[in-house]
């Protein structure tokens, strides 16, 4: 099997000189799937993600992306290198306006980003209705959809989404889901974080079950929630 | 007859001076604010960055004034004061170079940048006091009044006159002109919308590829052609004296609090509240009370609530009642 398009490989670290939270913890994503690491509490899955995206110290193991290892690089010149990261908190500017965040999620470019901002707008037709009120002002699940559109602006070849659902309300949940799935169509690789381990197995391509940093099980969505060893323990039976 | 002259004593003596004062302020406020937000700390230093920005601007009018320019009614420091702006931020960017960005990468607490700007303001007290001496310096020059009194007086046959000087009516002209400038910048421009977003959510920013030490760099620039610009006109509408811009800082910080530290309108409005709320408390009202009252009522003494020695209480008092009932001040800023 060729080499995946973003991986973190085999990776073991912890924050600052704390003590190691992930442990040979392997994650990877390809163009047009949607993977999704899923676990219990506390089991290393955000720090996975920021592991790949370059937030904490990876001490063994290699992030790659493109086939390019870029281990070392700051978070900020991963962003340059098309790595878009939707934080789980805090991801938009509260005090400007809707089309002022994506100006800003755009602002390392140097071509024109109105054709982008078009196509969020598309994608989020009532970001379009609020672009010029306040981020601040707009419902958790409108947040989230500037959160995502402000990450989509740099055009980014790989999109992480840390718990793009968390606080949201289920009917909201299905509808990000669903814009989710949609953006993957684009084939925009997806690395995902989710709580709501169930439904985030069913639109997921790929499934990554961490356990105390450590990969538990790996699969497809479907395999993994037809998986009784991880339907018993994870999925509520 | 008796209202209109107490009207005009009041606009005379409390409404056109402490709209200039209240300019002076909003304008100094909004330096402060600017720190606060980008940089995250409160500057003590910039009473005395608007003294140095002053003297360089005097050095340059007497400069120009000893080769016989002149600006015709206006004052000469008008055609120094991009020199001294210029002066500002060179002073500006190297303290930030020497001084402050030692203390980012150490991501030093706010409270440690506070008396590190403590260290600056005394360095740049020193330096002023050394180079322009502790004293009073005059340097407004060109015509004294838009109107004077007595041209009021023959215009309008009251017994009250209203003077407006020329250095207040640019001070109100200078701070319509900036605020405009600087919101127009902040809302318009794409390295003042990244300053905005550095200032709302650092991290983001940082994810979004804004360069956190080119946003520290405009606010300086910016913070000091504010500084320099307010330090100016409080100087040509009063006098220049080290020590008074350094009492300066409380007014401007009560200003910037008082509206909301971190919102420019707030530092604005703050302002204009500060400086009516100064006037207003240290005005004698004998003359006006005089003019509606009826003779029964008339007052004896000078109707002064409070000496114009105690006029920082003022401001004082204003920042404790503010900081007990409403920390985040009038227009949501951040909490101190």
């Amino acid at each position: 099997m060729s080499e995946p398009f973003l991986i973190g490989d085999a990776m073991t670290g912890g924050y600052g000189k704390g003590p190691d939270i992930l442990h040979e913890c392997t994650i990877a994503v390809n163009p047009g799937e949607i993977a999704v690491i899923v676990g219990p509490n506390g089991a290393g899955k955000s720090t996975a993600m920021k592991a790949v995206f370059g937030l904490l110290n990876v001490r063994s193991g290699a992030v790659r992306l493109d086939g390019e290892d870029i281990t070392s690089l700051s978070p900020q010149d991963r962003v340059v290198k098309g790595m878009g990261f939707v934080p789980q908190t805090q991801n938009i500017f509260t005090s400007m306006t809707v089309e002022e965040n994506l100006e800003m999620g755009g602002f390392i470019r140097t071509d024109d980003i109105r054709d982008t901002m078009e196509q969020v707008y598309d994608l989020f037709p009532i970001l379009r209705d609020k672009r010029n009120q306040p981020a601040g002002e707009l419902s958790g699940g409108q947040r989230q959809q500037v959160a995502v559109g402000r990450a989509l602006m740099t055009k980014p070849k790989v999109l992480m989404l840390d718990e793009p659902t968390a606080g949201v309300s289920p009917i909201v949940m299905d509808e990000l889901f669903d814009r989710i799935i949609e953006v993957s169509r684009t084939g925009l690789p997806i690395l995902m974080v989710e709580q709501n381990a169930k439904q985030a197995l069913e639109i997921a391509d790929k499934g990554y079950v961490l356990v105390q940093g450590r990969n538990a099980y790996t699969g497809t969505g479907q395999e993994l929630l037809a998986d009784p060893e991880v339907r018993k323990s994870f999925l509520g039976g | 007859m008796d209202f209109l002259n107490a009207l005009v004593a009041f606009v005379n003596f409390v409404g056109v001076p402490a709209i200039a004062y209240g300019s002076q302020l909003a304008i100094g406020a909004l330096g402060v604010t600017l720190v606060y937000s980008v940089l995250r700390f409160s500057n003590f230093a910039h009473g005395d960055t608007m003294a140095f920005g002053t003297m360089i601007t005097i050095l340059v009018t007497w400069w120009l004034q000893s080769l016989g320019v002149s600006f015709g009614p206006l004052p000469t420091a008008l055609l120094a004061l991009p020199a001294g702006i210029a002066a500002t931020m060179a002073l500006m960017l190297f303290t930030d170079r020497t001084v402050y960005k030692f203390y980012r990468a150490q991501k030093a607490k706010p409270v440690v940048f506070v008396m590190v700007s403590l260290g600056v303001m005394f360095m740049m007290n020193g330096l002023v006091r050394f180079v322009i001496g502790p004293g009073d310096q005059r340097f407004a020059d060109g015509e004294r009044f838009l109107i004077s009194a007595r041209d009021f007086k023959a215009m309008t046959g009251l017994r009250e006159g209203l003077a407006i000087k020329t250095t207040q009516g640019i001070t109100v002209i200078t701070a319509v002109i900036v605020v405009a400038l600087l919101f127009w910048f902040l809302n318009k421009t794409r390295t003042g919308k990244s300053m905005r977003a550095y200032s709302d959510n650092e991290d983001l920013a940082l994810l979004s590829g804004i360069n956190p030490e080119r946003v520290v760099m405009y606010t300086w620039l910016i913070v000091a052609s504010l500084a320099t610009i307010a330090g100016v006109l409080y100087g040509l509408d009063k006098s220049f004296k080290p020590f008074t811009y350094f009492q300066l800082l409380l007014p401007i910080f009560a200003a910037a609090i008082v509206g909301g530290l971190g919102s420019p309108i707030g530092a604005i409005a703050g302002g204009f509240i500060i400086a009516f709320s100064e006037v207003t408390i240290t005005y004698a009202w004998k003359k006006v009370l005089t003019y509606v009252l009826p003779e029964s009522l008339k007052p004896d003494g000078l109707v002064q609530l409070l000496s114009t020695d105690y006029k920082f209480a003022v401001s004082f008092t204003i920042l404790v009642i503010v900081l007990l009932f409403k920390p985040t001040g009038l227009f949501k800023g951040k909490a101190v």
